[in-house]
């Protein structure tokens, strides 16, 4: 045997969590990088920056925040509590929340970029047409940023299985709900037990490199992560 | 490159700046964080000019770290194993010393823990216990071992959540996160902590007895600082701060 129970039920898990994660970013992640492609105001700056935060933040601030956030005194604790959902940290859905923050830069900056090279022209045709713009966004928008669509997708995804120190500080370590496949890593390498820390880390790489492989040899000008098809 | 330039006469400068006095680097069991920064201050008063620095973790982390060439010159691990297995390993430079016994408590910082039990931990309005990871922390391996000998660990593992060493397990404790947890007496008794709610301390027959114990590294083998520290581990002022947070000394059983 490869690998233990526990530690497949941890790769398990970061698929989950991944998979999870992309999904709801592209619903948030979607109408934010359409707004922002679109908008003109002062404060598409503003949105722009708290955007890209997660790429400059270390993960150790974003953690601090959120524990204390989440936790049963902070805002979205008191908030979870009314709503009747309990305390969010040391849970899944609490790293779902975490993990949201923390991939959405790349999310939304892909889809950005897809969404601004489309220009006005396909919308006024669309428009002119009687397409309403909802309309228009599905059957024009979507097809012409598919490329961006999917680099945000695998973006988000391997970014999501790559965290770490969010997790390890909200996670609580938990085994089947947030002890992923990183943190399992680091516990092997801490007990010593370099045999599995090997296996899995190579499980983990390979992982990585065909990802970025599939990304890179597929679009070789997605490196500059624009969303240009 | 003119930059590059002004950098590297900056970095050398900050090099010079610093080569003369002595400095050591003390990898300590996060157990160890209140008492430890006392002795240390109490230390360098009677060393200035010199530089102690210390960094706290869990002691399988150490462990590891040093086996693989960490820059620590003395290890102060929570678990008297570690040092043990470095040593056999040749990567000690002098004896493992034992210098405390540690006690674990249950604490709580939204109830009287004082009042509780280990039973009161199968209570269902009690929904996460946080305890140290038992894969790499000894005093994690030391409140699954109780857990286990009350017969409670199959009723309560669900609800428990491993804190990385065991003041990042304090501090989950300390948020509220989970309602209460398993941590050293040491960090309980704690001012910050202590204010909170106190703590019940668990009978020690109920586990492996949490025998500490440091090593001096190879790397400072001959480091005249290193040896200095040691030393004043075992003198009066260390071992009343010690004492004061609650450690059994060597020679000194209850």
């Amino acid at each position: 045997m490869l690998l233990t129970g526990s530690d497949i039920q941890a790769i398990w898990l970061t698929i989950k969590l991944a998979s999870t994660v992309t999904f709801l970013l592209l619903l948030i992640g979607t109408p934010v990088a359409w707004w922002l492609a679109r908008s003109q105001t002062r404060l598409k700056g503003v949105v722009g920056a708290v955007v890209a935060l997660p790429l400059v933040l270390p993960p150790s601030v974003l953690g601090f925040y959120l524990l204390l956030a989440m936790g049963p005194n902070g805002p979205v604790g008191h908030l979870t509590r009314i709503l009747g959902v309990g305390a969010l940290p040391f849970t899944f859905w609490g790293l779902v929340l975490a993990s949201v923050f923390y991939s959405l830069p790349f999310m939304v900056q892909p889809l950005q970029n897809a969404f601004e090279a489309i220009g006005e022209r396909p919308l006024e045709v669309a428009a002119s047409l009687g397409a309403s713009p909802l309309d228009a966004f599905f059957s024009v928008v979507v097809p012409l940023a598919r490329p961006g669509f999917l680099t945000a997708s695998i973006l988000t995804f391997a970014h999501t299985v790559g965290e770490f120190g969010v997790v390890l500080m909200i996670g609580g370590n938990i085994p089947g709900v947030s002890r992923v496949a990183s943190v399992q890593i680091y516990d092997h390498v801490e007990a010593l037990e370099y045999g599995q820390a090997h296996r899995m880390a190579a499980v983990m790489l390979i992982f990585s490199f065909v990802v970025l492989l599939g990304l890179y040899a597929r679009r070789p000008d997605s490196l500059k992560m624009t969303g240009r098809g | 490159m003119k930059l590059l330039r002004i950098l590297l006469v900056v970095c050398s400068l900050l090099g010079a700046a610093t080569a003369h006095a002595e400095k050591i680097t003390i990898a300590a069991a996060a157990d160890l964080k209140f008492a430890m920064d006392e002795i240390v201050t109490g230390f360098k008063k009677s060393q200035p000019g010199n530089d102690v620095e210390v960094i706290y973790g869990s002691s399988g982390k150490f462990n590891t770290q040093i086996q693989q060439g960490a820059p620590y010159d003395l290890f102060f691990s929570a678990d008297i194993a570690y040092p043990r297995e470095l040593a056999k390993k040749g990567l000690a430079a002098s004896d493992v010393k034992p210098y405390a016994v540690g006690r674990i408590v249950l604490w709580s910082n939204s109830m009287n823990a004082a009042k509780m039990t280990l039973v009161s931990l199968a209570d269902p309005k009690i929904g996460h216990i946080a305890i140290a990871n038992p894969k790499h922390a000894p005093y994690g391996k030391r409140a699954e071992e109780a857990l286990k000998a009350a017969g409670l660990w199959d009723k309560v593992q669900p609800k428990l959540v491993f804190g990385e060493n065991i003041s990042h397990t304090a501090q989950f404790v300390q948020t509220g996160s989970a309602q209460v947890g398993i941590i050293a007496l040491a960090l309980a008794v704690n001012p910050e902590l202590a204010k909170k709610g106190g703590y019940y301390l668990i009978p020690d027959k109920l586990h492996n007895p949490l025998e500490q114990g440091f090593v001096i590294t190879r790397r400072a083998a001959g480091n005249v600082l290193a040896k200095k520290f040691a030393d004043y581990m075992a003198a009066k002022p260390a071992r009343a701060i010690m004492t004061k947070y609650g450690f059994v000394l060597p020679g000194e059983g209850r």
